[in-house]
């Protein structure tokens, strides 16, 4: 693949799917790409790519979108929205709901699992301060092929050594031949659902968390606006949203507001307003915050 | 710059990683067995050792026992790189000293993962 090539591809992806493809990726492309351009019968990657740049080859486009942009999930993805986690969200929520002793949690693209899995582990490692607490995560994904996948909760060799410390995988899963299967009480935390963020989704009641991570990127600006508005009105003044590390709400709406120094964390506006008081902070920030 | 000590008897695995882990800045240094790893460790404690679990000479986790009892052998983060996939033998790893463990076969995302989470890279 030449540099020209790869050039058209990064901007190819940017342009169809909001995919930034940084220089460093070239061995992800190679691994994603050569089986298409296997079964397309094309000798190299660079075939393939010249044949997507000459273009009116829609199904092939389709196939290489698809391909680079499905979520690879890890356990424990990007790290930070889980020291967020542990480090921002839990404490505050473990002292706001202190009477409740409720937490509810929603992750509205659980993909394969890792996720809301991730988040049930942060929960058990958590268990001693924790006593009394119920606690509700729900993941929901749009396809149904996907979320059988999470509640079976086998994962391969592969999948169990990104991101997950081997500590964590010999506490909570168990080895099933090949595979590694996580342990039934963690399997017990989490309901799945089917569900398309472009439809209503307040049947799914009110969380106190949501992860919405690297999902927005697929939507156009418009409908980008209309679902973080409508996922407002699920979360509490004082519930987190978090979005993707290269997601912002910032130039989209109002009804969320950066936390200051947290990539990717955000609170319903007026919440943010009355909080935070630890740091200067601009209101209506156009670039993000605490860099 | 880090040095990684890559301690494999195959000589295809240690070039793989070796790429990877040039990739990421290490210095590399190899070893074909236990017994030149700890040769090499005296001369040179590195700062990070992958290790492969079944070689002649010397196997990986004898090297890690004799390691750890080492002057300054406490230091290197020792992440084991091995076909042995079971619970036992992970578990044995970690109680001889092995600070991460990756199961066969593996890629560089996976080097890349377990090295940032032992707060290598």
């Amino acid at each position: 693949m030449s540099p020209s090539e790869f050039e058209f591809l990064k901007k190819f992806l940017k342009d169809r799917s909001g995919l930034v493809l940084s220089n460093d990726k070239q061995y992800l492309v190679e691994s994603r790409l050569l089986p298409i351009a296997r079964t397309s019968k094309l000798e190299t990657l660079s075939a393939l790519i010249q044949l997507v740049q000459r273009g009116g080859q829609r199904q092939l486009e389709i196939d290489v979108v698809e391909a680079m942009t499905t979520n690879e999930s890890f356990f424990f993805r990007d790290k930070t929205p889980f020291d967020h986690f542990n480090e921002t969200m839990l404490p505050a929520l473990l002292q706001s709901r202190s009477s409740q002793r409720n937490l509810k949690i929603w992750c509205a693209a659980a993909s394969t699992g890792q996720e809301p899995y991730s988040l049930a582990i942060c929960l058990k490692e958590a268990a001693a301060k924790m006593g009394g607490w119920r606690t509700r995560i729900v993941g929901t994904d749009l396809s149904q092929e996907v979320l059988e996948k999470a509640k079976a909760g086998l994962y391969s060799q592969f999948e169990v050594q990104r991101g997950l410390p081997i500590q964590m995988l010999l506490k909570y899963f168990e080895q099933k031949g090949d595979m590694w299967q996580i342990s039934p009480s963690l399997r017990a935390m989490v309901e799945w659902r089917k569900l398309n963020l472009l439809e209503n989704f307040n049947h799914l009641g009110e969380f106190d968390i949501l992860f919405c991570r690297n999902v927005l990127i697929y939507f156009d600006q418009p409908t980008k606006v209309e679902i973080l508005n409508r996922l407002a009105k699920m979360l509490p003044e004082d519930g987190y949203l978090v979005l993707g590390a290269a997601e912002t709400v910032v130039g989209l709406t109002d009804a969320f507001q950066p936390v200051a120094g947290k990539r990717g964390l955000f609170q319903r506006k007026s919440a943010a307003s009355s909080l935070g008081k630890t740091s200067a902070r601009p209101l209506f920030a156009s670039s993000g915050t605490g860099r | 710059m880090k040095q990684c000590l890559v301690v494999d008897d195959s000589s295809v695995i240690r070039k793989v990683a070796r790429r990877i882990l040039e990739d990421m800045n290490f210095e590399i240094a190899e070893a074909e067995d236990g017994q030149q790893a700890l040769e090499h460790c005296r001369k040179t404690m590195p700062d990070a050792i992958l290790l492969d679990w079944n070689m002649p000479v010397m196997d990986g986790l004898e090297f890690l026992t004799s390691l750890r009892n080492e002057d300054g052998g406490d230091r290197p983060i020792v992440v084991f790189c091995t076909t042995e996939n079971d619970v036992a033998h992970i578990a044995r790893a970690i109680r001889a000293g092995a600070n991460e463990y990756i199961m066969k076969p593996f890629d560089r995302e996976i080097v890349e993962a377990k090295f940032q989470e032992v707060g290598l890279i």
